[in-house]
């Protein structure tokens, strides 16, 4: 079976303490694929959190062992890698990459059912499975006034040092700075379960990405959003021409690359938009390129791979890679990488059958645009209604440093682009 | 006139007397109460250190017997019980007065008392010159110890001995009867048999040392029948008459032969009671429990704020290490420091011969938590020391948690146990692996290579013991 380099098993790893087996809930990849490192393999639930499994190491996969629904134990082989470069250390689950950026703070496990070791009236010390703490960490950490049970441990074993719970103390620290402005969830919720059954299912990584990213952005950002419409009659018959083309095979042009090289445009016109405000520096960042993202919706979550330098690349070119990132990104298979960097966002809904809605900005981008289903609607055109198809388009904007003016020209010039694409083709 | 001290420890023992040693040196004005001359309590003048002082010559007699087995003949051993006396009560003289001279040079000041709280700021002090003096404090410790638990059916008599007499070694009777075979009464019958007793432990339970893993037992077990008369578990004592010749005792249990026997001494030795009871604890808001423990949390503080309590007062395991840390906790406490009695084991050791020593978890306390630990053992048999010591009956055991590796406890029996089972007590609170004492080098050739290759036995590979592959 040694072919090329050498075949390295990924083993399920230690995933915290008690955990001895857990079920797998996704396998993400397939015998030949090729793996990056760090790549996200499987995806285990237990029965506290959900965690992804990364590739030690890069190579193909030659043998997986596992299926959905397997409960597997720790230490059990998932898959074989041929040609593997080193690294039979399999990273714990807390090395697992998270999808979306900005990363959420690493998935650790928390223990919740660590024994808690505290004296009852009747003293008797705890026996067996005290906190793996020596002596001197447990000190400091009651020093410092926190739970030495609460302090996720990164040494063997789960040990916890005196700089983990230093580490944990500093982010306690810095949660409690950013959570004032992050976290909705300050008030206790209510117990559901009195008015109706209820089911709880963990979070996944990519919501609870989503979940802070979305949360910091609104709390940053004064947004305001404007609405517009495009008649896009003449783009729409322009683009089923394009399509039906022979050589149009498997590289249709479609709305949303369309979309991506006109506000590429607009950007250009108004680099404003693809600024960010760098308060704390006084400043703001201008940027030279224009990298577009594209809210995809994935089975996971939300994922936002970005196309780089839009500005510069045909309405082909920008739809076949962005349908190849779209297909990655419902396949897991997307790089951290791939998704960051943006310069401006689209959030596409018309596919499924929205008009107008506010999208939250994409920080620390300073404009969205959504886009709904476009309708055929009855418009007074040259003394009568016709029927022309209307595309509903939003613009939220960061106040801060976009005005009202500013949103209105932007909004209205990607919306006469629309209608006349050809003024636009023609630049190119 | 009313003195007064802003802490106030009560007892002298080896938690009192490091509670007052710690409290003086971080600077608190500190005052000790205690009826001794010196500071030393039930450890020093009644416990741990004369027995030890017995269980070495007990030792030596026992070794210069086996020194035939290997071409060395001693004559039989001529005793002289006065001096012995004199040797144990020597060891005893300077480690008291050693701590006393520590008082004095600390500036600590010795009231030499028994003391009773008046309330929970006033002590009534009972002078052992006669007088009766009152002491204020801000805050007290209470470390009074522990005394011999008594079996109220047995008679009045001098030929009953508890821990205390039995040190005394009045003299050496033909005939002893230990009741109860806990460590105290495995070391002092372990004394008098060497010393020429003919000794008979009688045990309620179905093994010696209860609490202890059986494994560990055994060794020791299997020795001391050849060194004692006789060993009766899951006996009783039903009654004991005091005739001219001797104690008439009555023994109750299964395949008794001869339930009733004469022996010259009995010694009892049934455990400890916590010394709680005429403290006036009832004038603070101090609780006792059903046992009579105070009850004290992890800063060793009592229901009343004001009032701490360290030791074999507030619990089991009634060990002097332990008060000693207590101590710490009690007096940090006070001087403002966030600290907890929170300690990951407390290590035990019997110094019988073998000496058995255990720390942190038990075969039998996982068994009955659930908890799920693999049992890693390294029979001394395979050891180059042990074998020169002409002792191979040892054993060397880790309680390892399969999952992380981490070693939850250590358990051994052999020579020099007590002294080995430091090591286990410095992995079980740093959280060690496994793999820790594994690639730890412990040196040649020495007892402590059992540590390191009962570690290797975990990982399926030991160098001295072969194990066929399966």
């Amino acid at each position: 079976m040694i072919v090329g380099g050498p075949v390295q098993e990924l083993k399920l790893p230690e995933l915290g303490e008690n955990i001895e087996s857990v079920e797998v809930s996704a396998v993400m990849v397939a015998v030949g694929d090729q793996l990056q490192r760090d790549q996200p393999v499987i995806e285990v639930e237990t029965e506290k959190a959900s965690l992804e499994v990364p590739a030690p190491v890069e190579g193909k996969v030659t043998e997986l062992l596992v299926s959905k629904g397997d409960q597997i134990k720790v230490g059990q082989v998932v898959l074989r890698i041929e040609g593997g470069s080193a690294a039979t250390e399999v990273a714990p689950a807390q090395a697992a990459t998270v999808g979306a950026e900005p990363a959420a703070p690493p998935p650790l496990l928390r223990q919740d059912d660590a024994p808690v070791v505290t004296f009852p009236a009747k003293h008797k010390p705890k026996i067996g499975r005290a906190v793996p703490a020596a002596p001197s960490a447990r000190a400091l950490a009651r020093q410092l006034g926190v739970d030495i049970n609460e302090v996720p441990g990164h040494g063997p074993g789960g040990r916890i040092s005196r700089d983990d719970v230093k580490a944990y103390v500093k982010s306690l620290v810095q949660g409690r700075v950013a959570g004032a402005a992050v976290s909705g969830a300050a008030q206790e919720l209510p117990d559901f379960s009195q008015w109706g059954e209820i089911e709880r299912t963990s979070l996944t990584n990519i919501r609870r990405a989503t979940a802070a990213h979305m949360s910091s952005a609104w709390n940053t950002v004064p947004h305001v959003t404007q609405f517009d419409r495009a008649d896009i009659t003449q783009l729409e018959s322009m683009r089923k021409r394009f399509n039906k083309r022979p050589e149009a095979a498997g590289r249709k042009m479609t709305v949303t690359a369309v979309l991506i090289k006109l506000v590429a445009s607009a950007l250009k016109q108004f680099p404003k938009f693809n600024s960010s405000l760098d308060l704390a520096g006084d400043a703001v960042v201008h940027k030279k390129y224009v990298h577009i993202g594209v809210a995809v919706d994935t089975p996971r979550g939300l994922l936002v791979p970005v196309v780089r330098d839009a500005d510069v690349k045909n309405v082909e070119q920008i739809a076949s890679e962005l349908n190849e990132m779209a297909g990655r990104a419902r396949d897991r298979k997307l790089k951290p990488d791939e998704m960051r960097g943006g310069t401006f966002t689209i959030s596409n809904l018309g596919g499924l059958g929205t008009t107008y809605f506010s999208p939250i900005v994409n920080w620390p981008e300073v404009a969205i645009l959504g886009v709904g289903r476009a309708e055929q609607t009855a418009i007074w055109v040259d003394d009568r209604f016709q029927p022309r198809l209307i595309l509903p388009l939003s613009l939220s904007y960061d106040h801060r440093l976009v005005d009202g003016a500013d949103a209105a020209r932007f909004l209205r010039w990607t919306a006469e682009a629309l209608e006349q694409p050809k003024l636009l083709l023609l630049k190119d | 006139m009313a003195e007064s001290t802003k802490l106030v420890v009560i007892g002298a023992g080896p938690g009192g007397y490091a509670a007052a040693f710690l409290a003086a040196d971080l600077g608190l004005e500190v005052v000790v109460v205690d009826p001794e001359e010196n500071p030393g309590g039930v450890c020093l003048y009644r416990g741990c250190i004369p027995s030890k002082a017995l269980l070495h010559v007990a030792k030596l007699i026992d070794e210069a017997g086996h020194a035939a087995d290997w071409g060395v003949e001693f004559g039989a051993p001529r005793i002289d019980l006065d001096r012995l006396r004199g040797f144990k009560d020597r060891v005893v003289a300077k480690l008291t007065g050693g701590l006393g001279q520590l008082t004095k040079q600390r500036k600590i000041r010795h009231i030499r008392g028994t003391a009773r709280f008046i309330d929970a700021n006033r002590l009534e002090i009972d002078l052992v010159e006669g007088a009766t003096d009152t002491l204020d404090f801000e805050h007290a410790i209470v470390a009074t110890g522990s005394h011999p638990s008594r079996i109220p059916t047995f008679p009045e008599s001098d030929r009953i001995l508890d821990s205390t007499s039995g040190l005394d070694l009045e003299d050496v009777p033909a005939k002893l009867l230990v009741v109860g075979g806990g460590y105290i009464g495995l070391e002092l019958g372990s004394v008098y048999a060497a010393l020429g007793s003919k000794v008979t432990v009688v045990e309620m339970t179905p093994g010696l040392l209860p609490g202890a893993d059986k494994d560990l037992v055994r060794p020791l077990h299997k020795r001391l029948e050849g060194r004692l008369d006789e060993i009766l578990l899951s006996t009783k004592v039903v009654a004991i008459e005091e005739q001219e010749k001797g104690l008439k005792v009555t023994l109750e249990g299964e395949d008794i032969e001869q339930p009733e026997r004469v022996f010259d001494r009995v010694l009892v030795s049934v455990g400890r009671r916590p010394n709680s009871a005429g403290l006036g604890l009832e004038n603070t808001a101090a609780a006792i429990d059903e046992q009579g423990f105070i009850e004290v949390d992890a800063q060793c503080r009592t229901a009343d704020p004001r009032v701490f309590a360290i030791g074999d007062v507030v619990g089991q395991p009634m060990l002097a290490h332990k008060a000693s840390h207590e101590a710490r906790v009690a007096v940090e406490t006070v001087a403002g420091h966030k600290v907890a009695f929170e300690p990951a084991c407390i290590p035990a050791v019997v110094f019988t011969d073998p000496e058995v020593a255990w720390c942190g978890l038990t075969e039998s306390e996982a068994r009955e938590a659930g908890i799920k630990v693999q049992v890693a053992r390294f029979p001394w048999a395979a050891s180059g020391r042990a074998m020169t010591l002409d002792r191979d009956e040892g054993l060397t055991k880790l309680l390892i948690d399969p999952e992380t590796e981490r070693i939850l406890g250590v358990g051994l029996v052999g020579p020099g146990a007590g002294e080995l089972i430091a090591e286990g007590v410095l992995a079980v609170e740093m959280a060690a692996l496994a793999s820790d004492l594994k690639l730890s080098i412990h040196p040649h050739p020495t007892l402590s290579e059992t540590m390191m290759e009962a570690a290797e036995v975990f990982f399926g590979q030991s160098t001295h013991v072969y194990r066929p592959k399966r």
